[in-house]
């Protein structure tokens, strides 16, 4: 809502300069966006009277106009067509300032010389869309009183001050200059003051051209109709286009300006249509049958629903309640008879109305968020009485008025007690019943209760804490005391499992992962890769793109998408981390899916960089698998890596699925060349973690262990197997029989090439054995070691080196 | 003086001169051996002493033993110095460019993001608060009725929300799990005091300023005494915290739905201290959060006693801070992941 601060002042004595008002309005209960002077930046802009005009001999559209400053006339080369001797018009001297803070100097036109310029209105800062249609193309032409030589500024309301507030949904009634009147009293503690409007009534009445009714209450509880016969369309006065330029409104004509004035001044929108368009005598509010047709002032045809309200002549739409007026009946310089409304419509209705069709306006947002009940038939009486003035019209007796609501205050209780109770405060009921006054709420107290009379302008308060919070920000929410809740301590600790996946996030930033926060809805293809279980998607209904429409049942993708992000831009060793939610629906019935925390990495390109003293090394399987057995080590899990050739986006030689006991709990391997080629990206390697499964699993408490005071043994073994035996088969093995006191089996080499046997392998493991409470014998060694010897060689197949 | 003093002496200071003219630790030590050896010329002088007088022996003796200890103190002392040469030889061939660079460890960044949720994380429990995490596909019962936003009011409207079914959203606030806290909790155990960070959707197009995709924090602190001063203290202490001490901060009037009476709350701007610059838009001042007191309805729609138990809800835009503290320009950084912006924050593995 811009308000005009000169408008202002005619309602409220006003001692404080605009920015002061904004400040103070922002900090009691309206913010002030901006406050914005016309006039800013302007320099040197005078009234000038054009005494003469002649053609410029070297153009044939320019005019050499001798223009009276208040000295001896000067010229000015003109090029606007609408130029002429006898008017008055904006000058920009030389050494002025106009929009855009662009300078104007002194200078020559084909040879003419040009002593500053004759403005149109955009010139001096109006926007295209606010100068009037008049003078879209042209110089704009000051009123014939204007004083030579004097600044333009106050002529053209420039010298006004605008506040733009930005008005919460609760405070709908400073959409009107009453309304922030009553605002800005109630801040400063002054009464407003008034001025309404009745019109001089013909003795024709109202009810000899035209019949109202409503058929359902509900859709527009009150419904008032005038009508204004014998009406001159033309230019509203200055003063009132003034006001409506400085709002953001365009002067249109006087009936349609009038309007607009009004839903500025109370809040209330009206629309006027031209009677003899109506194409009837008879108004009916009603809904739009499905597929009514209407085209709407903007031109546009719109096919309606049932939803819909609609004024209509008896037989077809003429016009969007509350939202758009039609086409056919719209004020024209023709038009010599307005039927004139005032309403109050359904809310709801026509929030959902000018959604519909994409027609927000000035008049369908008050309506949504609340009209004055108080002053429908004031404001309606008051645009009557203007546009008689305004127009020469005549306005009928009497009011149409199918429905009407009784405006009523409201009643709301609350006490001293409880007002303190809330704020932590100890306010007097006599600062209290102060702070309501200065609101223009009646107010009664009895022994700290008090009943408070809403009167209609507010009606956003119907419950005490609408009272209680009248009274805090009156009262100064800066000046309220700073105080720490007086209740019982509580633990602020993070859950261990907060804890741990805080660990776990430093673990891999530790081990060379960059954080990636990716887009959690994403395709529906990029959702449904790497899942580590069968689920079903889920979709949004209404999605903006196809690339963000379905919710991520995997974290590789987006990791994918990352990598590709940064290969497209030359960043090409990189390696990610994500911890975030999938989101699985076990069967495509259940309402909501699951959320299940998981943890991914992905790393292409070099995993140690060529340097000085090191050769490029890229990333292979046994530095990510090192990676994710340190974070399951931090869990105190012990995982087993089993192949897998069967998820599809896979490298099938290069991935195995991870178990913790019997529970899949992630997959790590290499994204399947295929893949990686239509994602874009170089060779990547990727691990994927159910975390909440880990979570769940990692419940073991850390149990100490003395280090043991005897010494280990060691024995190492050399073997030639085929190159399909797994390392996991070979190390089972040797844990099946193993015996009691081996602790530990590394491998420390392995071996394909010269001097084996081609389909085969030579690998080398160390095996070491203690016992924690006695020291072991060579002899025992020997026999757990002989028992390990026989089965590589009878279950694995194993020649023993 | 007899014959064999002087012969001492004499082998004194040839030895003397040997020793001191050895060029390494073998020659000295041959030099040492071939002195004071079993078969040397000390040995020697000390077995002709047979020829000589009782009377004569002592002084002799002791004289030869002088002359042997001196020896040898003149060998310890060549050979400290040829060690010394020696290692200083060695560490002068094992030199080496220390401004060479060193083999740094890969370290990787914490996302910006999760730094500033963890250091509101960190901000709250110190007050005695808690974290949880809600849902991020909501019951827009949830997300909405419980929250005084029934079904006609326009924060509900379908551009705004990314509905998966009529009663089933993306949640568009952090505040639904503040409603279902509210719910579960047990207020003879004391306070709820909560604060919830997490990735929150609305249907927008994304640009510079705008994502679908976005992160807030809400808190909550319910309980039975708990006032509109207690939320000013509780979120001045915490503001201070996060923004600076010397930092200005100002409560003003605002609207939410689920609050009231509603507070918006504003920094002194970090960049011009308030004089005035396009990080403030001019103003001097700093929106950094929204809060107020829990609206009846919220905690009546909880099953909460409004007569009884009260409290204040806040919340906050994880984004925005973020954007603030670092001056970034563009909210598209935070979801695209490039290690370039990824790597400027941070490092703490
Ligand atoms: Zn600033």
């Amino acid at each position: 809502m811009k308000v005009s601060y000169n408008w202002l002042k005619d309602y409220i004595d006003l001692d404080v300069t605009p920015e002061e008002l904004a400040n103070k309005i922002t900090l009691t209960g309206i913010e002030v966006e901006d406050t914005f002077h016309p006039d800013a930046g302007l320099k040197k802009i005078v009234v000038g009277y054009v005494v003469s005009t002649k053609p410029h001999p070297n153009s044939d559209h320019l005019q050499l106009c001798q223009v009276d400053l208040g000295a001896d006339p000067v010229q000015i080369v003109c090029g606007a067509p609408n130029v002429a001797a006898g008017q008055k018009v904006i000058v920009a001297l030389p050494g002025s300032r106009i929009a855009n803070n662009e300078k104007i100097k002194k200078g020559k036109m084909r040879g003419e010389v040009s002593n500053g310029m004759i403005c149109a209105l955009q010139e001096i800062g109006f926007s295209t869309d606010i100068a009037p249609q008049a003078y879209a193309d042209g110089i704009y032409v000051l009123p014939a009183d204007a004083k030579v030589g004097a600044p333009v500024y106050p002529y053209l309301g420039m010298d006004d001050a605008i506040l733009d507030l930005a008005i919460t949904p609760n405070r709908a009634d400073a959409q009107s200059m009453r309304g922030v009147a009553y605002e800005v009293g109630a801040v400063y503690a002054k009464k407003p003051h008034f001025d309404v409007a009745k019109p001089v009534e013909t003795a024709k009445p109202v009810t000899d051209v035209l019949q109202a009714s409503v058929a359902a209450e509900k859709d527009a509880p009150s419904y008032n109709l005038r009508v204004i016969e014998n009406v001159k369309i033309q230019p509203s006065p200055l003063w009132l286009q003034i006001r409506l330029w400085n709002a953001g409104i365009r002067p249109i004509n006087n009936v349609v300006d009038v309007t607009n004035y009004v839903m500025l001044d109370y809040g209330q929108p009206m629309h006027a249509f031209d009677y003899d368009k109506i194409g009837s005598k008879e108004i009916l509010v009603r809904r739009a049958t499905d597929g009514e047709k209407l085209t709407t002032l903007d031109g546009n045809e719109h096919e309606l629903i049932d939803d819909d309200i609609v004024i209509s002549n008896g037989t077809k739409a003429i016009n969007l309640a509350g939202v758009m007026g039609g086409l056919d009946s719209e004020i024209t310089n023709e038009t010599t008879t307005v039927v004139l409304e005032a309403a109050i419509f359904d809310p709801m209705h026509i929030r959902k109305s000018a959604q519909r069709y994409n027609l927000r306006s000035e008049a369908s947002s008050r309506f949504e968020k609340g009209i004055n009940k108080g002053t429908v038939l004031t404001a309606l009486d008051h645009a009557a009485s203007l546009i008689a003035d305004f127009s020469d019209g005549d306005v009928l007796a009497g009011i149409l008025s199918p429905t009407k609501i009784a405006p009523t205050a409201t009643v709301v209780e609350v006490s001293q007690e409880r007002i303190n109770h809330v704020l932590g405060m100890q306010i007097s009921t006599a600062e209290i019943t102060k702070i309501f006054k200065r609101l223009a709420f009646g107010v009664s107290e009895t022994n700290g209760q008090f009943k408070v009379s809403v009167p209609t302008h507010r009606w956003d308060i119907s419950i005490p804490a609408d009272l209680i919070e009248e009274v805090a920000r009156l009262y100064g929410y800066d000046k309220m005391p700073t105080t720490l809740p007086a209740s019982a301590s509580t633990p602020g600790i993070l859950t261990p499992q907060q804890r741990r996946v805080r660990q776990m996030t430093q673990l891999l930033e530790a081990s060379g992962l960059n954080q990636a926060i990716s887009y959690a809805l994403t395709t529906s293809e990029k959702a449904s890769q790497f899942t580590l279980t069968p689920a079903e998607t889920t979709s949004v209904a209404w999605p903006m793109t196809v690339d963000h429409a379905v919710l991520r049942m995997n974290l590789v993708s987006g990791l994918l998408d990352d990598l590709a992000y940064n290969i497209a831009r030359k960043q090409v060793n990189v390696a990610l981390y994500e911890q975030g939610r999938v989101f699985l629906k076990q069967d495509a019935k259940m309402t909501r899916p699951e959320e299940v925390e998981y943890v991914a990495g992905a790393i292409s390109g070099d995993w140690q960089a060529k340097t000085w003293n090191q050769v490029a090394k890229p990333v292979d399987f046994y530095q990510i698998k090192g990676i994710v057995t340190a974070l399951l080590d931090q869990f105190n899990l012990k995982a087993t890596y089993r192949v897998t050739t069967t998820r599809t986006e896979m490298h099938p030689g290069r991935t195995a699925d991870i178990y913790v006991g019997d529970q899949l709990v992630g997959f790590v391997g290499q994204i399947h060349p295929q893949v990686e080629k239509a994602y874009r990206i170089k060779p990547t390697y990727v691990f994927q973690l159910n975390l909440t499964a880990l979570l769940a699993i990692d419940k073991q408490a850390v149990v100490y262990q003395a280090i043991s005071k005897y010494p280990v043994i060691t024995r190492d073994i050399a073997l030639l197997v085929a190159s399909d035996v797994t390392n996991q088969a070979i190390t089972d093995a040797i844990f099946e029989k193993g015996g009691a006191h081996l602790k530990d089996v590394t491998l420390f080499d392995s071996y394909t090439g010269a001097n084996i046997e081609k389909g085969k392998k030579s690998l080398a493991y160390t095996l070491t054995y203690q016992n924690p409470s006695a020291t072991l014998t060579d002899d025992e060694v020997n026999a757990a070691f002989a028992k390990v010897e026989k089965i590589l060689v009878e279950k694995i197949g194993a020649v023993i080196r | 003086m007899s014959t064999l003093q002087e012969k001492l002496t004499q082998l004194q200071q040839k030895g003397s001169q040997d020793i001191k003219a050895a060029s390494d630790l073998k020659q000295l030590n041959d030099i040492r051996v071939k002195l004071l050896g079993k078969k040397g010329p000390i040995t020697e002088v000390l077995r002709g002493m047979r020829d000589l007088t009782k009377e004569e022996r002592p002084a002799v003796g002791s004289f030869a033993n002088k002359v042997r200890d001196a020896l040898a103190e003149v060998v310890d002392e060549k050979k400290a110095e040829l060690e010394q040469a020696k290692i200083a030889q060695q560490l002068a061939t094992e030199t080496i460019d220390v401004t060479l660079p060193g083999d740094q460890p890969k370290v990787g960044a914490h996302h910006v993001i999760s730094q500033v949720i963890e250091q509101l994380e960190d901000t709250f429990l110190g007050m005695g608060f808690k974290v949880v995490y809600g849902y991020e596909v909501e019951e827009e019962k949830y997300n909405f009725e419980m929250l005084n936003m029934p079904k006609d009011h326009p924060a509900r409207d379908m551009q705004d929300t990314f509905y998966i079914t009529k009663d089933v959203l993306m949640r568009t606030h952090m505040s639904p799990d503040e409603a279902r806290e509210l719910e579960k909790h047990d207020f003879s155990q004391g306070p709820l005091k909560m604060v919830s960070p997490g990735r929150v959707y609305r249907r927008d197009t994304d640009d510079a300023t705008h994502s679908h995709q976005f992160f807030q924090m809400e808190g909550q602190y319910i309980g039975k005494n708990v006032t509109m001063a207690d939320l000013k203290g509780t979120l001045e202490f915490a503001i201070r915290q996060i923004f600076g001490e010397e930092r200005e901060i100002r409560f003003r009037p605002s609207y939410f739905p689920f609050t009231e009476p509603s507070v918006e709350v504003d920094i002194s701007c970090f960049k011009c201290n308030g004089k005035g610059c396009d990080v403030c838009k001019h103003t001097g001042w700093i929106e950094v959060l929204g809060a107020g007191m829990t609206h009846p309805n919220v905690l009546k729609a909880a099953g909460v006693d409004p007569e009884v138990y009260g409290g204040f809800a806040f919340g906050l835009g994880i984004d925005r801070f973020a954007m603030l503290k670092y001056g970034i320009d563009d909210i598209r950084n935070f979801y695209q992941n490039d290690v370039r912006f990824l790597t400027q924050f941070e490092k703490r593995g």
